[in-house]
């Protein structure tokens, strides 16, 4: 890739609509061989981010996904113990206990990092919302994410053979460090605009009637303007849109009666549908048709 | 006239960098020299002459967070392009300075600072010659206004003020955070005896009680999270509930403490600066790019957003510092404190107003705002926040 223009042509290959800034950020990531961090609201195509850079790269996704209390163990590596002991009991029985080889690589169960690290073809790497994982796992993440090698005591620091491409994402359930933020490049991803999503949705449903999608698309804009809890993001539009073409709606203004059943894929609470109610619709559509 | 800073010593990109790097750290952004240099790793990545590839590059590598995110685009046309900013007559006038002796702080200060239109027809870019650059710095400008600002906070921020300020926020915070459990536990030394394990122990003593067993009231102290008004409308009171916010934050290190206006910053760990100096000139780079009215619920609800799941808990007291000024409508208010509600132990309500039921829209915001409140007290000065102590020992 020698410029951002044609990582955005390659992610428009892949069905992902890059904006500009998001563009430059991954190819400047792949260049400079920095850790690039997405925040953004729920759904505006974060984790999509990762899938699509591995399509385009013809490269292999490494997941890991973070939870409260993850820990080192499940994320980076561990010691295979069922294993070592099946080993010392089958060595005491030829007689004498190799303690080296006990230790090697054969009993290393390899976790997302370090499986990442020790590829041969450079994966992506894809930390999905690293701000829901404790504090003390960005400080794992620090030596990963800055030299791209992982210390286990036992056997040495392992370095990586081929730099991954490191996509983390986080949406705000807390503040990250400094110590990670300066080892990442950044880019916040909005929910796109009237254009951009009309784009996302012809290149993820190049069948559906232009009339349609830009009454979807304005719809949903304007749901986004609406005071909801949880504001639809991309892919519930995506949803939205397949639902209404597999009920075979051609126009969402004459059938009223397919929108509000198929609301349920763009509202997610309750409180949302009490807000979004048939008149609100209504004076949606008629504002976009 | 005036001789910028880049104009002496304007010398290749890397300098240029230094200075734009420097400009953003001026401007509360946390980067340093590693950065510099990746920016200029970025920069021989792209094509500079590009207008807006430098710009979407440096903006990669050298935001951090959604709010640096967003000021970006203006911090970076202020010093490559200089948009809005150059009134090069009004640095000679002595009438602003004079002006200025009054806090203007947290006035909208729009005027010459941050947030002004980038001046698209300048579309010169980094590389673009030296020349038009020496005359047009964006720096410059930028560093007067910003000693303005500092000298104001000083002055806010004068020692005996501070004191006062503090000690009446020690014994307000104490009132606050100082509770015990409701139910008794077993202690190992003090507190009244715990009579019924007494008992269970002398069985073993044949009935005489030999041992003794204490039990009190565990301390489950209370967070507190401020959360102070500087918009314009609140001016004239900053100077102490600023002061006031230091004194809380200075107590306790879970105190935490926010400014809103249009937007809302946390500013804990500025106020918890030991040099109260360095504090005042802190906050005051933060204050850069405040503006415009109020927008009371719009900042609870950022704050929602962003810091509530870490800040808000069972034991947390909000205090709310306003006037209750707000350009969205009471229902709004109402409906973001009622989520606030759920979160938080308390809310309290510091108003400035003492006779808000006087006047009609702002009665109307806190006539909406009042279920929800735990208790909305009166706080127009220093000393009117010290007779609260009692009332803060009740919420």
């Amino acid at each position: 890739m020698q410029d951002w223009r044609e990582v955005q042509e390659a992610m428009a290959g892949q069905g992902y609509v890059a904006g500009e800034r998001l563009a430059m950020a991954l190819h400047l990531a792949e260049r400079m061989g920095r850790p690039l961090l997405l925040e953004g609201p729920a759904g505006v195509g974060k984790t999509e981010v990762a899938k699509a850079l591995a399509g385009m790269r013809a490269a292999r996704l490494i997941r890991l996904q973070c939870y409260e209390g993850l820990d080192a163990a499940q994320a980076i590596y561990e010691w295979n113990y069922q294993r070592q002991l099946l080993a010392i009991r089958a060595a005491d029985a030829r007689g004498g206990v190799d303690e080296a080889a006990l230790f090697s690589e054969t009993y290393l169960l390899k976790r997302p990092l370090l499986e990442a690290i020790s590829q041969e073809e450079a994966p992506v790497l894809l930390i999905d919302e690293i701000d829901r994982a404790d504090e003390e796992f960005e400080a794992y993440l620090l030596e990963v994410l800055s030299d791209f090698q992982i210390t286990i005591p036992e056997l040495g620091t392992i370095s990586a053979r081929a730099r991954p491409v490191v996509i983390l994402t986080a949406n705000g359930t807390r503040d990250l460090s400094d110590a990670l933020r300066r080892r990442c490049l950044y880019c916040y991803l909005d929910f796109p605009d009237r254009d951009t999503e009309l784009a996302i949705l012809h290149a993820r449903m190049p069948g559906l009637e232009v009339r349609l999608a830009a009454q979807i698309v304005g719809v949903v804009q304007a749901l986004r303007r609406e005071e909801l809890e949880k504001v639809p993001g991309v892919a519930e539009m995506l949803d939205w849109a397949a639902a209404l073409s597999g009920l075979g709606v051609n126009d969402l203004a004459q059938s009223p009666e397919a929108v509000q059943a198929t609301l349920v894929c763009l509202l997610k609470t309750a409180a949302d549908h009490d807000a979004a109610p048939p008149e609100v619709m209504d004076r949606l559509i008629g504002r976009v048709a | 006239m005036r001789v910028t800073r880049f104009a002496a010593r304007a010398g290749g990109m890397a300098d240029r960098m230094a200075d734009f790097v420097a400009h953003l750290r001026g401007n509360g952004m946390k980067v340093g020299a590693t950065d510099t240099a990746a920016a200029l790793e970025a920069l021989t990545q792209v094509q500079a002459s590009v207008p807006d590839e430098p710009r979407a590059a440096l903006a990669a590598v050298l935001a951090r967070d959604v709010e640096e995110w967003r000021r970006f685009d203006d911090l970076f046309d202020a010093f490559w392009f200089n948009a809005g900013r150059t009134r090069q007559d009004r640095a000679d006038n002595t009438h602003v300075r004079v002006q200025s002796a009054r806090p203007v702080l947290w006035h909208s200060h729009l005027e010459d600072q941050g947030g002004g239109v980038p001046d698209q027809t300048e579309t010169d870019v980094p590389d673009a010659g030296e020349d038009e650059a020496e005359g047009r710095d964006g720096r410059l400008m930028a560093t007067r206004t910003d000693a303005l600002g500092r000298r104001d906070l000083r002055e806010v921020m004068d020692e005996s003020t501070l004191r006062e300020a503090e000690r009446v926020a020690a014994s307000l915070a104490r009132a606050i955070r100082d509770r015990t459990s409701r139910r008794r536990k077993r202690a190992r030394r003090s507190g009244p005896l715990d009579l019924r394990r007494v008992q269970r122990a002398s069985l073993a003593r044949g009935g005489e009680p030999m041992e003794l067993y204490h039990r009190r009231r565990p301390p489950r102290p209370m967070r507190i999270v401020a959360l102070c008004d500087v918009s314009g409308s609140m001016s004239v009171h900053a100077r102490v509930f600023l002061a006031f916010l230091r004194g809380l934050v200075g107590q306790d290190m879970r105190t935490d403490a926010y400014l809103f206006h249009t937007r809302l910053m946390r500013v804990t760990d500025a106020l918890r600066d030991h040099d109260s100096l360095r504090a005042a000139s802190r906050l005051s780079l933060m204050a850069e790019g405040f503006g415009g009215g109020t927008d009371i619920s719009g900042a609870l609800e950022r704050f929602l957003d962003r810091y509530g799941a870490r800040a808000l808990g069972g034991r947390t007291v909000v205090l709310i510092l306003s006037d209750g000024y707000c350009t969205r409508s009471p229902e709004v208010l109402a409906a973001v404190l009622a989520r606030l509600k759920r979160k938080a132990r308390r809310i309290v309500w510091l108003n400035p107003l003492g006779g808000w039921q006087e006047h009609e829209p702002v009665a109307r915001a806190m006539a909406a705002a009042r279920p929800h409140l735990d208790a909305h007290l009166p706080a127009g000065s220093l000393a009117a926040l010290a007779e609260l102590e009692a009332e803060f020992a009740r919420i």
